[in-house]
């Protein structure tokens, strides 16, 4: 019964949306503001029906109602209850109900909390926002329902994919989404824009949050992804310039081009046209991103099923949307006002200069991800483009931008003072080249250009310190006043001094783990060590362990300074999962400041001894630390005073040349 | 400056941004790209020794042999071809005899292949489409490989 009521909700909530697609559209063109005023109620019942949906597919895998195909094959008694809840987005069904419940859960805080939005604007916004979920929604009870049920329920369910039965699975995927899905808002406010042929600064000051949110869940999901991929896979590896990998990387460079280019947006008037364009390419490779993940075009752990109907139909999607934006664009766009003049040299130049390079970045990885697609389609060659071609293109244009970065924030707007900034950051700069020196003087080996690197992400934080210390003047005023201006300083100001740390902390990551790690590939007999960096660890020998639906064979193996000090005990593991014949390899972990050791192993042979995989991973936890710290700044400056009670209401955004107030 | 200067700086500064990124990009392919081949087309094309490809095709039954230090040789097969492939290493936890394999290496001068790395990837039920297509092509694809690859298989991992 539960299984059928929510099928039957999720069939009202697209007509819901259908209603939320057409009513207010038909409003705004005959200004008739009881048409308009459907979009929120609708957007409101709309996400109450899908959450409906979801509930109903939650309480099928809690229940273990095998009856329902989807849990059938997706889940299994002996599962922990919290691998039972992951699960539901551990497939294809599963997984685009949560891109649709968190679609219209954003279209539903929209409809809830933009009550100062204009109304032409949002019930615009609203519209196409239920354009999106309609689509969606489409897809999935025409080619991917949840809800079909087995005539002879079996009792016993088969198995989640053992290498999905992780924490890390269990936020993985729904923060990828939030960002995903996330970028929607800003891509129907642009559209909005669009139809109604007007924007002005409001209009970023309005869709900034919801590009700082999507931002914020990105930054983490696609940290999290890269975390889970290190410690499962079991090759030490953070990053592997995957095609799906690259599917989450698009959207957040081009989303982060879209975080900047709307501040200038927001305080200058300027980059109007621009900003929508960013806004559209955004959730577009959101889209296309979904696309190469769900549609089995790539083979890879997130293609769950392969059905050729689907991918043709979230192609349709893609084609529909995108190519209807970027129409839409093309006609509309020459009619939006530009305004704001700007010296290349300024606050504004600089955050062209970010938002160049980093859709450039982005445009890399496009042609990186999709060029081996390309050329299967069209001469049936078989290509693959790996890690060479993104380090040899990414890479070069990725840190001239790490490098220009802290000069931005350190300029001002309209006409920036090149000179003084470059004073101002003669400390940090300093810093950069005495850590360039150390790095070449305390580590051996590795890339020449890498004490460089580390140079250039010792600039990016100790210039993200130098922007707060300016404006808190703290070594010019007694430490009490200072710490009074640091108080009163705006959060959005921080957010920025956070973020920008966080990208340095992560750069000195991926540099320092990448130049200077190291790795022993052995077989190793009980009794036997092996030296790694400033390490020996030793093999103790192997033992049985069972779990909730696998068992172990765990390795135990000691850990010593090269000196003799002991500092404890790794246990990787094989982990074998009866039901559906398989293993995975359980790394151990431990960390030493922020390098890692790590141990994976391999089937133990005959005769005792186990392939070892041993890596020492300098600086590697910087990586994902990084990634908390740019958290952190969005966190902040979405909780700017601007933000929380600062949106201004339509009377005072009619009022145009009001003075921004200056930052 | 002038506006129009202005404005010309914006766009000759982003063309010349997307000028470097072309020429990085076509500088990357020419070197960075591998191309796919099952052990036909090496034989067919006669694949240089020494160019770096990526090798697919099925785990030839029984011809596993683990040596010392890790070493391990196998040969990859699409049906008409074998490759007698040496790699040094811990094999993927889905490396099985049978199984669908992608090797990624070099052919050495005796026609040996030798691989760097080895994918099979994380799901059981992964065939390699680009294993897939190559024994369709040769005609040694039998359906129930999907249905094989889906259902628990006896042997266990080693």
């Amino acid at each position: 019964m539960i299984p059928e009521l929510g099928h039957f909700a999720l069939m009202l909530a697209l007509g819901l949306a259908l209603v939320q697609g057409i009513m207010p559209i038909v409003g705004t063109r005959s200004n008739d503001p009881v048409l308009m005023s459907i979009a929120g109620p609708a957007a409101l019942a709309q996400f109450a029906f899908v959450a409906m949906a979801f509930t109903a597919l939650a309480v099928s895998y809690v229940t273990s109602d095998f009856s329902v195909l989807n849990v059938y094959e997706n889940s299994n008694t002996q599962m922990p209850l919290i691998y039972r809840l992951t699960s539901i987005w551990g497939n294809h069904e599963g997984s685009m109900m949560l891109w649709v419940s968190i679609l219209t859960f954003f279209g539903a805080l929209v409809a809830a909390f933009g009550t100062n939005l204009p109304v032409v604007l949002k019930a615009n916004a609203l519209a196409v926002q239920a354009w999106i979920a309609a689509a969606f929604e489409l897809f999935i009870l025409m080619t991917s329902n949840p809800f079909v049920r087995i005539p002879n329920a079996p009792f016993e369910g088969q198995d989640l994919n053992p290498i999905l039965q992780d924490p890390g699975l269990a936020f993985h995927p729904p923060m990828l989404y939030l960002g995903y899905v996330g970028f929607s808002i800003s891509f129907s406010f642009a559209i909005a824009a669009l139809i109604e042929g007007r924007i002005d600064a409001a209009w970023a000051r309005w869709v900034r949050p919801w590009v700082l949110g999507a931002w914020m869940c990105l930054t983490l999901g696609i940290a999290g992804g890269s975390y889970w991929a290190y410690y499962e896979l079991g090759w030490g590896g953070f990053w592997f310039w995957d095609p799906v990998e690259n599917a989450s990387l698009m959207p957040w460079l081009a989303g982060t081009a879209l975080l900047h280019s709307a501040v200038v947006m927001e305080k200058r008037g300027a980059l109007k046209i621009w900003t929508i364009l960013l806004a559209i390419l955004t959730f577009s490779l959101s889209l296309i991103g979904t696309f190469l993940v769900r549609s089995g075009v790539l083979t890879s752990v997130h293609a769950f099923a392969v059905d050729p109907r689907r991918g043709i139909f979230i192609l349709g999607i893609l084609v529909v949307f995108i190519g209807g934006a970027l129409a839409l664009y093309a006609w509309r766009a020459p009619l939006l006002k530009q305004g704001g003049l700007f010296a290349p040299i300024s606050r504004e130049g600089a955050l062209v200069f970010n938002n160049l390079f980093l859709t450039t970045a982005c445009a890399t990885v496009l042609v990186g991800t999709l060029y081996p697609l390309a050329l299967e389609a069209l001469t049936g060659a078989k290509i693959s483009v790996g890690p060479p071609f993104f380090d040899l293109t990414f890479g070069p244009l990725f840190i001239p931008l790490m490098a220009v970065m802290p000069f931005g924030p350190l300029m001002g707007w309209k006409r920036g003072d090149l000179l003084g900034a470059a004073q101002r950051l003669l400390a940090a700069a300093m810093l950069a080249a005495l850590a360039t020196a150390a790095a070449f003087a305390l580590e051996h080996g590795g890339p020449m250009m890498a004490p460089f690197g580390v140079g250039v992400a010792v600039f990016v934080m100790a210039g993200a310190v130098t922007d707060i210390a300016e404006r808190t003047l703290v070594l010019r005023l007694p430490l009490r006043a200072a710490l009074r201006r640091a108080l009163g300083l705006p959060r959005s100001a921080w957010g920025t001094t956070f973020a920008h740390f966080g990208i340095g902390v992560t750069l000195m990551g991926i540099v320092g783990v990448t130049a200077w790690g190291s790795e022993r590939i052995a077989e190793i007999k009980p009794g036997a060590s092996l030296d790694i960096a400033h390490y020996r660890v030793t093999f103790d020998g192997t033992f049985d362990r069972a779990g909730s639906n696998y068992r172990d064979v765990v390795g135990r193996f000691t850990v010593h300074r090269l000196n003799g000090e002991l500092i404890g005990n790794m246990q990787p593991s094989r982990r074998a999962f009866p039901d559906r014949n398989m293993a995975t390899t359980e790394a151990a972990l431990m960390s030493r400041g922020v390098n890692q050791l790590y141990i994976s192993i391999g089937d133990p042979n005959k005769d005792g001894s186990v392939p070892v995989r041993l890596y020492f991973k300098p600086y590697v936890l910087m990586i994902w630390l990084g990634a908390g710290i740019m958290f952190v700044g969005g966190a902040l400056s979405l909780s700017d005073r601007r933000l929380r009670v600062g949106a201004p209401r339509p009377a005072k955004a009619r009022a145009r040349g009001v003075p921004q107030p200056a930052e | 400056m002038t506006r129009k200067q202005r404005r010309l700086t914006l766009i000759g500064g982003g063309l010349a941004v997307l000028a470097v990124a072309v020429g990085l990009m076509l500088n990357a392919f020419r070197d960075s790209i591998v191309f796919f081949n099952s052990p036909s087309d090496v034989v067919e094309k006669h694949v240089e020794p020494g160019t770096r490809i990526r090798l697919g095709g099925l785990v030839k039954d029984g011809s596993l042999v683990r040596g010392n230090n890790l070493n391990v040789r196998f040969e990859v097969t699409d049906g008409k071809t074998e490759i007698p492939v040496t790699y040094t290493g811990v094999l993927p936890d889905l490396f099985r005899e049978g199984q669908g394999v992608v090797a990624e290496g070099t052919l050495d001068g005796g026609g040996v292949f030798n691989a760097d790395t080895i994918l099979a990837k994380h799901d059981e039920t992964y065939m390699p489409k680009e294993v897939a297509d190559a024994l369709k092509k040769s005609g040694h694809w039998k359906d129930d490989y999907a249905q094989r690859a889906a259902m628990p298989i006896g042997g266990g991992s080693k």
